[in-house]
Formats: C-alpha cells, structure tokens, sequence
C-alpha cells in the first residue's frame, strides 16, 4: 500500500478540514483520520506574534522525507504535512499534520511522530514579537522535544 | 561555495548568504566554521556557540566532521524550532 502524501510550505493560513478532505473523499476503506494543528498562542497576552523564518527548498525536502519516512513505519493510506511561515498572529495556525489509515492506533501513532520530527528535523526557526515592543527573541529549541524525537529511534 | 545563514546566525553576520571561497586546507563543516569565524567579528559572534550549531550542505543535515567535498551550499543555522 502506498500512501497519498501532501506536502506544503506556505504564507498563508490553511482551513484542517478542507486539507484533509482529498485523503477520505471517495473512500470507503479508511477508518481513522487524526488531525492535528498547531495554533499560536499569546503566552498569557504578552506575545504579538510569531515570525517563522524558514529554509525555502530544504524546508520541503524534510518534511517529504519525515512524511515518508511514516508511511515506511505505519500502514497509512494518506498524510498532509502543511508548514506555514511569515508573521504569525496568536490564535492563528502554524503547522497541520493529517494521517489517515483503517485503524486509529497507526493514524495516531504516524502524527505523533511527524510532529516529533518535524519539530527537530525541519528547517524552521521562531522569533517571538513581544507585545508593544517589536521583534524580541528567537525561541530556543527544547531538550524535551529532542527527546520526543529521539524515542521513536529506540 | 554558496553559504547560507539562518535566524540568529544571520542576524549577526548581517546577510542571508555569500559565495565563499575557503582556502584548500578546509576539509570539513568544523574547518568551515573555525575559518569564518576569524572573517571577522561578526562572525566569530555568529559561531560562537559552534557546538551547538547545525549545518546542511546542499540541504542534508550533517554532522560537524562531515567532509563539505564539491558540495555547492552550505546553510548554518541554530537548532530548530518548528511546529
């Protein structure tokens, strides 16, 4: 089985269900659809916005290469990988991870590990615009979300 | 060579990217690296924290002891934080 996999790097905003849609229409045979996006928040209203710098080409490259690296681990029949960077207001999405397959265990399994290694492997940095002030600090990358990734190596 | 700089790394050295052309002794992403940051202070600001900086030569991550060979880019960055 060969899974259908979507991927885009874009400005713009995306809506989840009208992504996912290509992966179930028509199709009587899949059983679980997991969904996750990835929302900026306001940090308790002190952040203005996120900027999200990005590796034109390479930023597409890992994620195909993770996307495909899932449907190798899991038996999946579709993924949509959708990355978005630019300025990045609180309440609007960033990232979208969609995993479709007969049994909701693989979709679950297969979206939480794109999002491990998207987070770690793909070429995307974030800088913080603190509320009032402008353009404030880039985020730092987290132990923790080097060891999500990490645990799927095991 | 073309050499590219992402987020703090190319706040600091003050451009996205440059052709470089190291001498022949340069071997490896570590040599890359030790070379540019004496480019000027700039660059030694960008590399300072070199251990923790990561590198794509012709957009595959690699490891700092990778030979660079007749790569065309070379991208530094800081850890990422995508997602």
């Amino acid at each position: 089985m060969s899974a259908r996999i979507i991927v885009r790097v874009q400005k713009e905003s995306f809506d989840a269900a009208a992504e996912a849609a290509p992966l179930t229409q028509g199709r009587r045979d899949i059983g679980a659809l997991v969904t996750f996006t990835g929302l900026c928040r306001d940090e308790g209203g002190t952040l203005a916005a996120l900027e999200i710098e990005h590796y034109p080409g390479m930023a597409e490259e890992e994620i195909t290469r993770v996307a495909r690296e899932a449907a190798a681990r899991w038996p999946l029949d579709g993924i949509v990988a959708i990355h978005r960077y630019g300025l990045i207001k609180p309440g609007e999405p960033i990232v979208l991870a969609i995993t479709a397959s007969k049994h909701r265990t693989e979709a679950f399994a297969a979206a939480s590990f794109l999002m491990d290694y998207l987070k770690t492997e793909a070429p995307f940095w974030k800088k913080q615009h603190v509320a009032g002030q402008g353009p404030g600090d880039w985020i730092e990358a987290k132990e923790q979300d080097q060891a999500a990734a990490r645990k799927w190596r095991g | 060579m073309r050499a590219l700089y992402f987020a703090f790394l190319r706040e600091r050295i003050g451009k996205a990217e440059e052709e470089i052309a190291p001498p022949e002794n340069i071997k490896t992403v570590a040599d890359l690296m030790g070379w540019l940051s004496g480019q000027g202070e700039n660059y030694a600001a960008a590399f300072a924290s070199r251990k923790t900086t990561r590198a794509a030569l012709d957009r595959t991550h690699v490891k700092h002891d990778a030979v660079i060979g007749n790569a065309r880019e070379i991208a530094f960055f800081p850890p990422m934080t995508g997602g």
